[in-house]
C-alpha cells in the first residue's frame, strides 16, 4: 500500500481491509488522519461497521479518544446553538446555521465522526447591527483584532470579525453572505435566504434547503485559500452528495439552483474532485449539465494539478514536489478570486510588512498548567 | 533522565512523534532556541535553547492530556506500594512533586508525578514513570532528603522558576506498563514549620477537586462524571498537611501499612 493513499485507502474500503496492516502503517495512518483533521471520521468508520475491535490496541486508544471529543462536540454544538438563539431572540430575526453546525444539528450523516471548531451563521445584512449586538450584550465579544482588521472584516467581507465567548470561549462567525461582495462570483443571497428551511423543533432556527447547503459547503472549500481542512471538507461534500442524492428532486435541482445562485463554477469542481478523489457516485446527466461551468483550455489541467496534491491528506508523506506549488498557488487565487486587484495588491502588501507569525504555535501553551 | 527506558524499534507503532531541533535562520547562533515538533509542526513558541529539556517534559505533557480522553486525565501524582496506589491531586504551589518524589526515594514505586490516567473500564491508574519535575525550593529539599538521586543540572528562569528533573528508580521503570489500584487519594499540602497531620476529607470535597484538577473531565461529560464518582468510591480520601518530608513520607508508609496489617 502505496503511503501517500493510507487515509484515503482506508477511508473509502471496507474496514476489515485493514486487518493485515502492519503496526508502522498504523503508525502513519493515525498521524494522517490526524494531521487533516479526519481522526474521528475514521474512528466512525469503524464504529459503524462494528469493527473497532479489530484495531491493534495502540491505534485504537487514539480512535476511541477523538470519538469521545466528538461525542462531546455534538452535545456542546446544540448548546452553543440554543445559547445563540436566545441571544439573537430580542431581534425576532431567525438565524441560518452553516456548516457544522448545519450538519449537526440536521443530523446529516456529514456530522458523523466530524469536529468542529467553531460556528457559522447566516444573517441578511440589513440586520446585522441587531444580530452583533443582540451576541455582545450575551457575552459574545468581538476577538481583538487591530483597526486595519477590523475596517478590512466591516468593508470588505462577508462576515464580521469572529466572537468569542467571554465565559465558554467559544467562537462564532456571523456572515452576511457566503462571499465577500468583492468576489468575482456574484451570489444571489437573497434567493439563499429566501428558501432556507426551519429546523424542527428548534424555534427561529434554519438551515439552507439541501441543494443550497451543498452548494455553500463547496462554495468554501473551492474559494478557500488554506487547506489544513480541505479533505476534511470533502469529505462533507461527499456525505452531503449521497445523503440528499438519495432524496427526490435532489440532482434535478442542483445544477440549475447553482446557475440561479451564480455558483456553477464552484459546482463544477466540487462534483469533479469528490469523484475523482473519493469516488463519490454523481449521475452523468448532472456531471454534463456541471459542465458549463468547465474552466477553459488549459486551466483545467492546471486546477487538477492543484487540487489533487493540496486536497490529499495533509501530512508531510503525501507531499511530493509540486505540492508546495500547488498550495501557494491557490493561496494565491483565493485572494484573486476574492476581490478586485488593487485592493488585493493592497491588502496582501500590508499583510506582509507586518507579518504575524500567529501558527499553531502560538496557540498551544506548553505550560498546560501552571504546575 | 530517560536512560532506563527502552527503545523501540521504528516499525513499532508509536503513540506520538514529537522532535526537539532549534528553528532554522539566525536563532541558531544569535540566543538560540528550541522548538517542540509534533509529528513535523511546531506546537509551541520557541524557547529558549537552555529550557529543551523542561519543554521535552511539558510537551510530552500536552501530548497526552489533549490527546488521550479515552482516559480521565488527571492532574495528581501517582505512587503505588504493595499492588495499591496513591493518588495525590493538587493545585500548583501544594508540594505534590515533592511528596511524590519523596515516597519514591523511599522505595515507593513511580507511576507519574503529575498525570494519572484513570481507565474507565477497569478502574486501574496508569502512569508514564516519566522523570520527576521539581521546582524552586524542592531541588534541594530532595537533593539533601536522597543525595543518591541523579538529577539534571537545574534550568533557571522557566515560566516555573528553576526547574530540575529526577531520574526515575530503574524498577518504577521496568514496570511503566503495569496498571495500579487506586486505594487512597490523599491531598497534599506543604505548609511551612507545620507538624505533619493526616485527617480524613470529605468525598465530596474530594470529588470537586479531582474533577477540577482533570484536564479532560468537561469532554468526557457524564463518563467523566461518573469516573470520577468511581474513583472515591474505590478510595478512601485524606489530606496530609506537612513541612517535614521525612516525617509525611513516614505517615504514608504507615497508612498502606495498616491497611495490609491492620
Amino acid at each position: 500500500m502505496a503511503e501517500r493513499d493510507l487515509l484515503l485507502r482506508a477511508l473509502l474500503t471496507e474496514p476489515n481491509q485493514l486487518m493485515s496492516a502492519s503496526a508502522s502503517q498504523w503508525d502513519l495512518l493515525i498521524r494522517q488522519a490526524r494531521s487533516s483533521n479526519l481522526l474521528a471520521r475514521l474512528a466512525n468508520h469503524f464504529v459503524e461497521a462494528n469493527l473497532l475491535e479489530i484495531v491493534p490496541h495502540s491505534p485504537r486508544q487514539h480512535l476511541i479518544s477523538a470519538l469521545r471529543l466528538v461525542d462531546r462536540q455534538n452535545i456542546a454544538m446544540r448548546w452553543e446553538v440554543e445559547c445563540i438563539r436566545k441571544a439573537v431572540a430580542d431581534t425576532e430575526m431567525p438565524i441560518i446555521l452553516l456548516k457544522g453546525a448545519a450538519y449537526v444539528l440536521s443530523e446529516l450523516r456529514a456530522a458523523r465522526g466530524r469536529l468542529f471548531s467553531d460556528i457559522d451563521i447566516l444573517v441578511p445584512m440589513h440586520r446585522l447591527a441587531d444580530v452583533e449586538s443582540g451576541l455582545m450584550l450575551h457575552g459574545w465579544q468581538s476577538l481583538q483584532y487591530d483597526e486595519y482588521d477590523q475596517r478590512y472584516y466591516r468593508r470588505w467581507m462577508h462576515e464580521i470579525p469572529p466572537m468569542r465567548h467571554v465565559r465558554r470561549g467559544t467562537v462564532i462567525d456571523v456572515h452576511h453572505s457566503i462571499l465577500p461582495p468583492t468576489a468575482r462570483v456574484k451570489v444571489n443571497t437573497e434567493a439563499l435566504l429566501a428558501a432556507a428551511k426551519p429546523l424542527v423543533g428548534h424555534n427561529s432556527v434554519y438551515v439552507l434547503q439541501p441543494t443550497d447547503m451543498f452548494l455553500h459547503s463547496a462554495t468554501h472549500l473551492f474559494h478557500e485559500g488554506e487547506f489544513e481542512k480541505g479533505l476534511r471538507d470533502l469529505f462533507d461534500l461527499d456525505s452531503l452528495l449521497r445523503e440528499f442524492g438519495s432524496k427526490d428532486g435532489f440532482w434535478e435541482k442542483l445544477v440549475p439552483r447553482a446557475l440561479e445562485l451564480g455558483l456553477e463554477r464552484p459546482l463544477f469542481y466540487a462534483l469533479r474532485y469528490t469523484n475523482l478523489i473519493l469516488g463519490t457516485p454523481i449521475p452523468i446527466s448532472v456531471f454534463m449539465a456541471a459542465m458549463v461551468a468547465k474552466p477553459v483550455g488549459g486551466l483545467l489541467y492546471v486546477m487538477d494539478f492543484c487540487y489533487l496534491r493540496a486536497l490529499r491528506p495533509l501530512h508531510p508523506s503525501t507531499d511530493d514536489t509540486g505540492s508546495r506549488s500547488a498550495r501557494f498557488a491557490l493561496y494565491l487565487r483565493s485572494h484573486w478570486l476574492r476581490m478586485p486587484l488593487h485592493l488585493l495588491a493592497y491588502h496582501l502588501g500590508r499583510k506582509a510588512l507586518i507579518r504575524d507569525n500567529e501558527t499553531m504555535a502560538e496557540r498551544n501553551d506548553p505550560n498546560i498548567r501552571n504546575v | 533522565m530517560y536512560g532506563e527506558f527502552q527503545l523501540i524499534d521504528p516499525a513499532e507503532f508509536a503513540d506520538f512523534h514529537v522532535r526537539l531541533a532549534a528553528p532554522s535562520g539566525l536563532r541558531r547562533w544569535i540566543k538560540p532556541q528550541v522548538l517542540f515538533y509534533f509529528d513535523g509542526i511546531p506546537a509551541f513558541k520557541p524557547l529558549p535553547l537552555g529550557q529543551a529539556l523542561p519543554m521535552l517534559e511539558w510537551g510530552l505533557n500536552w501530548c497526552v492530556a489533549a490527546h488521550c480522553h479515552q482516559y480521565l486525565v488527571i492532574h495528581a501524582a501517582v505512587v503505588e506500594k504493595n499492588g495499591k496506589a496513591v493518588v495525590l491531586p493538587a493545585p500548583p504551589g501544594s508540594g505534590k512533586s515533592t511528596l511524590c518524589a519523596g515516597l519514591v526515594c523511599r522505595g515507593w514505586r513511580l507511576l507519574s508525578d503529575e498525570l494519572a490516567l484513570y481507565d474507565m473500564d477497569s478502574n486501574l491508574i496508569y502512569g508514564m514513570a516519566r522523570p520527576v519535575n521539581l521546582k524552586n525550593a524542592s531541588i534541594d529539599v530532595i537533593k539533601s532528603f536522597a543525595p543518591e538521586v541523579v538529577m539534571s543540572e537545574p534550568v533557571a528562569d522557566t515560566t516555573k522558576g528553576t526547574v530540575a528533573l529526577m531520574r526515575p528508580p530503574s524498577a518504577s521503570v521496568q514496570q511503566a506498563q503495569n496498571s495500579a489500584l487506586p486505594a487512597w487519594i490523599v491531598l497534599p499540602k506543604y505548609l511551612p514549620d507545620a507538624p505533619v497531620s493526616l485527617e480524613s476529607n470529605s468525598s465530596a470535597h474530594t470529588f470537586l477537586l479531582l474533577a477540577e484538577q482533570s484536564f479532560n473531565y468537561d469532554i468526557l461529560g457524564v463518563r467523566g462524571f461518573r469516573a470520577v464518582g468511581k474513583l472515591i468510591d474505590q478510595c478512601d480520601c485524606y489530606r496530609i498537611t506537612y513541612s517535614d518530608l521525612e516525617a509525611a513520607v513516614l505517615t504514608l508508609d504507615r497508612l498502606v501499612a495498616e491497611c495490609v496489617y491492620g
